[in-house]
């Protein structure tokens, strides 16, 4: 790749890179040369990346989508048993498994579910973490102290605290209930009811959440000139307004990078219902990823297809997200 | 957002809005340290005494030598060691050359590149666990550490060279140029002018890939099996199921696990955001 390329040449093309010209204007066939001797370090250095993303996570998901158009499973799936290998032996079936999960009740109303956990956490979340990051950037004695505390539930690995949640949410012995036995008030079902296991989930992911929102809020505050506020003051805005007409154009970047983060992270939040309540009572917490999991590794026979069905929508439904997300955002102006 | 409404006049705080601020702050700093304090309480009980409400009883580390001795903790904790710290020297390594060359360069297939890096975070768990799970099958790297590193790294490369551009971005171009006028290669500026430069960054990144891996559970769920395959994610689970609950053991794990991982956190956790934020708003 880069035996003809001379140092000379190549310190010249550095100079071009450098200065952001890269087209070339010879004839066709030089072209491809010339882009050669001057890209070709950029090109070396992200080769490592490409072809470690190519092989084990390009034939991956081009496998996964494979599989959704088959009937594959547990049972048909090529496999060695001790020294037996046992060919594959599923067969191409279509689309049957899209349009079977697009038309069955399952697949929809796990993404009702789905949506509500990811749009309350991700709301809930952002409203503490903005409402703490904005107390934290005021004066205030123990500022530092108030600040390392609060970022605590971020600092424990995630499936930690889950267990310590679960503790805290068992129905006969946990501390929960025990407190509210104290006040007379009967015990709550907070992991076996289908209603409060909802509620129950989403607390602890808000919980797990906010520390992270606030750090990147806070940051975001701090950026915002204390001018803005002076001026605003001498011409008599009231507080609101100030936290209305400044604060929050100020929060603009910030805010539409987290958001767009939480929501790709809740919407994917595996550990925190396949830890807490492995989606039960029955299916009430089940969320997409968790539900797809469940199909491939936790049903008998385990059903590849339909896992990698699930898997693949829901990364149809992400980056659709993604995509108007930026474009609205586009719209207004905004230039991520 | 409250005492924004009731804050009179900026550093001029009327003392109920004090004591309102002040309150506030307690009760969510109560709520966010509350139930890790409260593993913490537990594993110093008896087991016997772990669900009662005391806050100490007969404190005593009897949880913690049982846990040691009588289970398979420690041979978990290696693994996740193992397989954590393989996945960051990994992830790092191999991203770090690709993290400057997007952030400098100019070059054909950088935009797509961008977008696949961007693309392949948002991928969710459940679109590579079964083709990955099929492929490690079939070539018996199931139950391996080596195939937990790979499945890893399918989520730390991406992010790594993500972070590591933003790190980079950080870092003037001036910089680059000198080494340039003084006749070092591209090759040679990255190795001896920014690597140096950029080394809070990378261990940043280097961090947060570990943690990231030190905290995967549904990989590890399904792929490892068998008690002394399991990482610490997989292991903590056997408590609260197999045995029935045993929240004394548990709790002492809980702590041995979190305890690391919550210190290096807060030395490192002011730079994650910015590295964060900054490769994905300029992206």
């Amino acid at each position: 790749m880069a035996v003809d390329t001379s140092s000379q040449s190549m310190a010249k093309a550095a100079g071009d890179v450098a200065r952001g010209r890269s087209r070339g204007t010879g004839k066709p066939e030089t072209k491809l040369k010339r882009s050669l001797s001057t890209h070709w370090y950029a090109w070396a250095m992200v080769a490592p990346v490409t072809v470690v993303i190519a092989v084990i996570i390009g034939y991956p998901l081009f496998r996964g989508v494979y599989l959704s158009l088959t009937d594959a499973n547990e049972r048909n799936v090529a496999r060695s048993i001790g020294v037996n290998e046992i060919p594959a032996t599923y067969e191409f079936v279509g689309l049957d498994n899209y349009t079977e999960a697009l038309t069955g009740d399952q697949f929809l109303g796990t993404l009702g579910w789905t949506l509500v956990w990811t749009v309350a956490c991700v709301s809930v979340t952002f409203v503490m973490g903005l409402g703490l990051a904005n107390m934290l950037n005021r004066r205030i004695a123990g500022r530092s102290f108030y600040r390392m505390l609060l970022i605590l539930p971020w600092a424990v690995p995630g499936f930690v605290s889950v267990f310590a949640w679960r503790f805290l949410y068992n129905q006969d012995n946990g501390l929960l209930n025990k407190i509210l036995a104290g006040g007379g008030i009967d015990a709550v079902p907070w992991l076996n009811d289908p209603t409060w296991a909802k509620f129950s989930v989403i607390a602890v992911n808000v919980w797990l959440g906010v520390p992270f929102m606030m750090v990147a809020l806070l940051g975001g505050l701090q950026s915002i000139p204390g001018e803005l506020y002076e001026a605003a003051e001498m011409d008599g805005a009231s507080a609101w307004q100030r936290f209305r007409n400044i604060t929050l154009p100020g929060l603009r970047s910030v805010s539409t990078t987290v958001i767009l983060l939480s929501t790709i992270w809740t919407f994917n939040m595996f550990p925190v219902i396949f830890l807490l309540t492995r989606g039960g009572p029955g299916e009430a917490t089940q969320i997409l990823v968790t539900q797809a999991y469940k199909f491939a590794f936790e049903i008998s026979p385990r059903d590849f297809a339909q896992s990698s069905t699930w898997g693949v929508l829901i990364l149809v439904l992400l980056m659709l997200f993604a995509a108007v997300y930026r474009r609205v955002l586009r719209k207004q102006g905004e230039v991520w | 957002m409250t005492t924004a409404v009731n804050t009179s006049r900026r550093g001029r705080r009327s003392p109920l809005a004090s004591v309102g601020l002040h309150a506030t702050l307690i009760v969510a700093s109560v709520i966010a340290v509350f139930p890790v304090l409260w593993v913490f309480l537990t594993s110093l009980k008896p087991a016997k005494y772990a669900i009662t409400t005391d806050f100490v009883k007969e404190t005593t580390l009897a949880n913690y030598t049982d846990l040691l001795e009588n289970t398979e903790f420690l041979t978990w904790f290696g693994n996740s060691l193992l397989i954590a710290g393989l996945t960051t020297v990994l992830g790092v390594f191999v991203s770090a050359t690709t993290g400057y060359a997007v952030s400098r360069f100019r070059f054909p297939g950088k935009r797509g590149l961008m977008w696949t890096l961007l693309i392949t975070q948002m991928f969710p768990v459940a679109v590579l666990i079964v083709p990955i799970y099929n492929i490690m099958a079939t070539m018996g790297l199931l139950n391996q550490p080596v195939g937990l590193v790979v499945t890893y790294l399918t989520i730390a490369v991406p992010f790594c060279a993500w972070m590591m551009k933003g790190f980079f971005d950080t870092i003037p171009m001036e910089i680059d140029e000198s080494g340039q006028v003084d006749g070092l290669t591209p090759f040679g500026t990255f190795w001896r002018l920014i690597l140096p430069l950029a080394k809070p960054g990378i261990a940043v990144t280097a961090f947060y890939s570990f943690i990231t891996a030190w905290g995967e559970v549904a990989y590890a769920s399904a792929f490892m099996v068998g008690d002394e395959n399991l990482t610490l994610a997989g292991g903590l689970q056997k408590f609260v199921n197999q045995y029935g609950a045993q929240w004394g053991p548990m709790a002492a794990a809980s702590v041995l696990i979190a305890i690391p991982a919550a210190l290096v956190f807060l030395f490192a956790q002011r730079h994650l955001v910015t590295g964060m934020s900054a490769g994905a708003v300029k992206g």
